[in-house]
């Protein structure tokens, strides 16, 4: 870890004010990521401007008749909310089947969506990654490749966005509203807020320096059965080879999206026309363009058997 | 005192403490944070700085320059120790690799320096700011390609033949020809190589965290070229071993020189990342199988052979050992084969041979089974041995392993499995039940002890044995209260320090039944030694409530020592009854699995172990052994691996959120049944060892069950969905 300076904002402006001024600064929140990748020095900040102190910690109604999340709700107060159990069950079940019960008390919203990738080798500071150092290769590639991405990657980089929140956050159509540091705010869905990597893996969303998430929005209940499936090696505490987030209807018809594969999380919305015709129909539009690696192709079979036990779990 | 003939009955066979399920005595100090690890001690002469240890960022080849001049620059720095200014270092008989690379590097993360500083996270940040450039060489890091050439071995790794393995499997009219993969893998235990190191003058003392005080003390000395009389040894409490801390590992050496460099004691924890390649490993192996049977199910031919790498100079997986001596079958082969390979060092790992060879022999005795139409109990049953098959005329001194089948089978409910597989539907789940042989030889290691009685009545016990969170410091209580006619409470155990009698240490189950058979003999001594100063005949003596009563006098222990401490030392040695019978443990292991049709994920549901091992000196201590056992047997048959890059020759999950070991939510109810035993020829505790019993065979029970749940073999561990999630049943 190298040594850093440390501040407490006041305000959303001021925090991002002091992060745009300073090339060296980066916000935190939990620091339940950005601690761990500092003691790596995977990431250098020489400032860290803590957000803990902005008021963003309350889950509101929407005018529209959504929720707005904001950033520094809990993973577990977010999981345990009553309005987010009753009309989003997607995204506690996603969240509580994410990390464990302590983390999760320290995750917030903002820094769940900014976690960064679990690749292996993006870990080791001795190989080339160029997420980590752009430019320097991509030791994954020809590698152990067993748990990265099928889809969205690239020749530069084919790691996976590890975040079980952000597949729940997709598939309910969730927006990411921002401040930057002359106060103007934006709203970005998240379907946009996730970069693919091309040739440029290090940069993986479209936050501006400085800019800082204040809240996430969902719009008004769905509807429908809410399904999240993380499979993986062990039963809990592990990130996902696959993961699957629906919100189906009665009649079959419903949305998708995919954790464990892409470097986003994954939705077609090609794909979620075809839910009413089964699994294998909606999985091979949604996976269309899968280049997957000969150590993790099993992940195209393995999302297409998760989501046909959704399926069949909704029609029974 | 030495153990040359069957034992007769002895103060132990009142069994008033042993065998009763003592509550830990250490149990306290470690649940309330009391237990001071290696990293945590404050009996040190002046305040530590902490050294930051660098490993080698490839896996072989020189390294080009080595610049540390920033760092010794930077805040808090004390001292910057590599093979550059390091002394000139020795390397103990038991390390393969060096634990101070440079110029070469012999495996990645390879210790090449410390760097010493006032605290913790400048150690580390100045370690991270040291440039090295390196020339790779070509290195061999798969073990598939480095087959062809690999090498057999000689003395107790050396081929065996018996009878006409080649004829009677050729002419078997039943055979099974298979082979099987296991991975590499780590001993993941929950504290880090640790120590804390200071020299006064010449003389160096270590905090540490080791299995083996006597080799570690020894290895230390070679190391650094020092005399072993100079180095003090201590290491009272571990956080687990598992084999890995068997030998003395680079965070001691690197605390030894950081120290002598800086004049101070230094402390080093090894973080984990650099752990999995640093240290040793469980070696992969390829194992070849060829069972031939008559059609009644009577094995006739058994062939095992076994592929596994090392660096140069380093040593086998004997994973065919047990094969020489579970089933009978006149014809038989195995054999040992060592590839030089570079990755880290492969060693010891709880149940080294074992653990992996019953991986593969009891998948293919399930596999042989079904091709016989038999119960794979009863098959096993069938080829029971009561001789060593290799030596007819050498006995098992006890072998109840078809009582363990016997009794598993009827409290599992085995009778309920179906026989064909994929059969057993619960919703969306397969449901299947598997069996294997549990199998381990019993080792008897010299063990000394020191025992003393103080005025007050109490007995203290010195040992160098070591408690890795086994319960030695409990079951060596218990062994002296039983001799000396005392409850647990007046006995205080003092173990982990290179100054008190040498003991047989931590490893191959050896501990528990040596480490107490020593006690034993300093009890039986001091025993004498107060009758003596009774004025009470030795022979005649009964030591009860702690009363010493012969005939119908009776004396308070405590007055024994009225004139002065009694202090006895002796050493437990053993005579030839290992060669004259087979020692061994056995046990039957009993799984019941199910897997998702859909998604392939397995959840095992129910387990049971039933173990045959002597005399079970303390069944709670020794059922938290066996549960703790089939949970690393489920990790080995389900997640855990090692997963190599072939091209950069180096384990790439090494950490653990990488390396997977199960969780809670993967272990369902584990029973484990002891049978009631005790062998008279194995030692005065009449007890073996079950630390590793319980890892043997486990991993093949959930492999079967897996099988049968869904009809698809998998022979290349871990069982992970992957490898079978296409050919389970189709879903609708
Ligand atoms: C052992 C372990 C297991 C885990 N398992 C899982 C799992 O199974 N599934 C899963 O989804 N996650 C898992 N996680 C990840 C965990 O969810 C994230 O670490 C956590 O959500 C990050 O939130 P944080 O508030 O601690 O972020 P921080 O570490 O504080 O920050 C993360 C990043 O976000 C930035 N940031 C934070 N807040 C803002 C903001 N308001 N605006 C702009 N930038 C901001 C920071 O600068 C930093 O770059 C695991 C983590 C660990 C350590
Ligand atoms: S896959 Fe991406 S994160 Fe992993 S090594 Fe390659 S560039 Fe780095």
């Amino acid at each position: 870890m190298k040594a850093f300076t440390y501040e407490r904002a006041k305000t959303p402006a001021a925090a991002a004010a002091a992060v745009a001024a300073n090339k060296g600064a980066k916000f935190i929140a939990g620091g339940t990521n950005l601690l761990d990748l500092m003691k790596l020095e995977i990431e250098t900040p020489t400032h860290l401007v803590d957000v803990q102190d902005l008021g963003l910690d309350r889950i509101e109604a929407t005018k529209e008749g959504g929720l707005r999340i904001g950033t520094l709700v809990s993973n577990t107060a977010l999981a345990a909310d009553s309005r987010v159990r009753k009309d989003y069950g997607v995204l506690t079940r996603a969240i509580v089947a994410g990390a464990s019960g302590q983390l999760r008390n320290k995750a917030t919203t903002g820094g769940n969506l900014l976690q960064r990738t679990r690749c292996p080798y993006f870990y080791d500071t001795n190989q080339a990654c160029n997420k980590r150092k752009p430019g320097s290769g991509c030791a994954a590639i020809g590698g152990f490749s067993r748990p990265l991405g099928v889809i969205g990657t690239s020749d530069a980089c084919i790691a996976t966005h590890p975040s079980d929140m952000a597949i729940a956050l997709r598939v309910l159509d969730a927006a990411v509203e921002t401040v930057d540091a002359s106060g103007k705010t934006r709203s970005v869905p998240i379907g946009e807020f996730h970069r693919l990597p091309g040739d440029t893996p290090h940069l993986e969303n479209v936050l501006q320096p400085g800019e800082l998430i204040t809240a996430v929005t969902l719009p008004k209940p769905l509807g429908g059965r809410h399904f999240y499936h993380k499979v993986r090696d062990r039963a809990s505490y592990a990130f996902a080879l696959v993961s699957v987030a629906a919100v189906l209807n009665e009649d079959g018809s419903g949305r998708v999206a995919f954790g464990g594969v892409a470097p986003k999380p994954w939705r077609v919305e090609a794909a979620d026309a075809q839910l009413r015709n089964g699994a294998a129909a909606t999985a091979k539009t949604a996976f269309a363009e899968a280049r997957p690696t000969h150590e993790n192709a099993f992940k195209v079979t393995l999302a297409e058997r998760t989501l046909a036990a959704l399926i069949a779990e909704n029609q029974a | 005192m030495k153990f040359d003939t069957p034992a007769g009955t002895n103060p132990i066979d009142a069994m008033k403490v042993i065998g009763q399920a003592v509550d830990r005595v250490d149990g306290k100090l470690k649940t309330t944070g009391q237990a001071p690890y290696a990293y945590e001690h404050g009996e040190v002469p002046a305040k530590p700085a902490y050294g930051y240890v660098i490993g080698a960022g490839i896996a072989k080849g020189r390294i080009a320059s080595f610049h540390a001049e920033e760092a010794r620059r930077m805040p808090g720095v004390l001292a910057i120790v590599s093979a550059e200014n390091a002394q000139p270092l020795g390397k103990g008989n038991m390390n393969t690799a060096k634990l101070l690379g440079g110029p070469n590097v012999d495996h990645y993360h390879q210790a090449l320096a410390v760097v010493v500083a006032e605290s913790f996270e400048q150690a580390r940040s100045a370690a991270n700011a040291v440039r090295i450039t390196y020339d790779r060489a070509q290195g061999r890091f798969d073990l598939a390609k480095a087959k062809p050439g690999a090498q057999p071995l000689t003395g107790n790794d050396a081929d065996t033949h018996t009878g006409d393995f080649a004829g009677a499997f050729a002419a078997a009219p039943v055979q099974l020809d298979q082979t099987y993969t296991t991975p590499d893998q780590n001993h993941a235990m929950m504290e880090p190589f640790a120590t804390i190191a200071w020299w006064e003058g010449d003389a160096l003392s270590v905090w540490t965290s080791n299995q083996m005080i006597a080799w570690n003390k020894r290895e230390l000395a070679t190391t650094l070229q020092m005399p072993p009389e100079k180095v003090h040894v201590r290491s009272p409490f571990i956080g687990g071993g598992f084999g890995g801390k068997l030998f003395l590992r680079a965070d001691a050496v690197m605390a030894a020189l950081g120290a002598k460099a800086c004049g101070r004691p230094v402390k080093i924890a090894m973080p984990r990342p650099l752990m999995l390649n640093n240290a040793t490993h469980r070696p992969a192996t390829i194992q070849r199988i060829r069972l031939g049977a008559t059609k009644d199910g009577k094995l006739t031919a058994i062939g095992h052979e076994s592929w596994s790498g090392d660096l140069p100079g380093g040593g086998p997986e004997s994973a065919t050992q047990q094969t020489k001596l579970l089933y009978a079958g006149a014809n038989r082969l195995t054999a040992l084969r060592l590839a030089e390979l570079d990755l880290p060092e492969a060693n010891a790992m709880r149940a080294p041979g074992e653990a992996p060879g019953l991986m593969a022999l009891e998948i293919a005795i399930d596999e042989m089974a079904e091709k016989l139409a038999m119960d794979p109990v009863k098959f096993r049953v069938l080829n029971d041995t009561q001789v060593d098959p290799e030596n007819p005329k050498r006995p098992f001194s006890q072998r109840n392993f078809v009582r363990c089948l016997e009794d598993g089978a009827a409290r599992f409910g085995w009778n309920r499995r179906n026989a064909k597989p994929a059969q057993v539907r619960e919703g969306r789940w397969l449901i299947g039940m598997g069996v294997a042989a549990a199998f381990r030889n019993n080792l008897n290691m010299t063990s000394a002890a020191r025992v003393r009685l103080a005025g007050d009545g109490t007995v203290t016990v010195e040992t160098d044995m070591t408690d890795i969170g086994t319960g030695s410091y409990t079951i060596i209580a218990q062994t002296a209260a039983e001799m000396m006619g005392l409850p647990v409470e007046k006995v205080r155990v003092k173990l982990g320090d290179s100054s008190f009698p040498v003991s047989a240490g931590s490893g191959g189950q050896w501990g528990a039944n040596s480490a107490t058979s020593g006690v034993y003999a300093a009890c039986a001594k001091l025993r004498d030694m107060a009758a003596q100063r009774l004025g009470m005949d030795p022979a005649a003596v009964q030591f009860v409530d702690g009363e010493v009563r012969a005939g119908n006098r009776s004396a308070a222990l405590a007055e024994a020592a009225k004139s002065g401490e009694l202090v006895a030392e002796e050493t437990m040695q053993w005579g030839d009854l290992g060669k004259k019978f087979q020692q061994s443990t056995f046990g039957a292991h009993f799984v019941e699995a199910a897997v998702d049709s859909y998604t392939g994920e397995t959840r095992v549901r129910r387990m049971l172990a039933v173990c045959a091992a002597g005399r079970i000196l303390n069944p709670k201590t020794a059922r938290s052994q066996v549960i703790g056992a089939m949970t690393m047997g489920v990790g080995g048959a389900l997640m855990e691996e090692l997963a190599v890059d072939k091209r950069f020759g180096f384990f790439v999950n090494h950490d653990l959120a990488g390396y997977e070991v199960p969780v809670h939510a993967d272990i369902p109810h584990q029973e484990v049944v002891f049978l009631d035993e005790a062998d008279d020829k194995v030692s005065p505790m009449k007890a073996k060892g079950v630390g590793e019993l319980g890892l043997c065979g486990v991993g093949a029970a959930v492999a079967n069950a897996v099988y049968n749940a869904t009809g698809v073999r998998v022979r290349d561990y871990p069982i992970t969905l992957d490898k079978y999630l296409a050919k389970l049943p189709a879903i609708a």
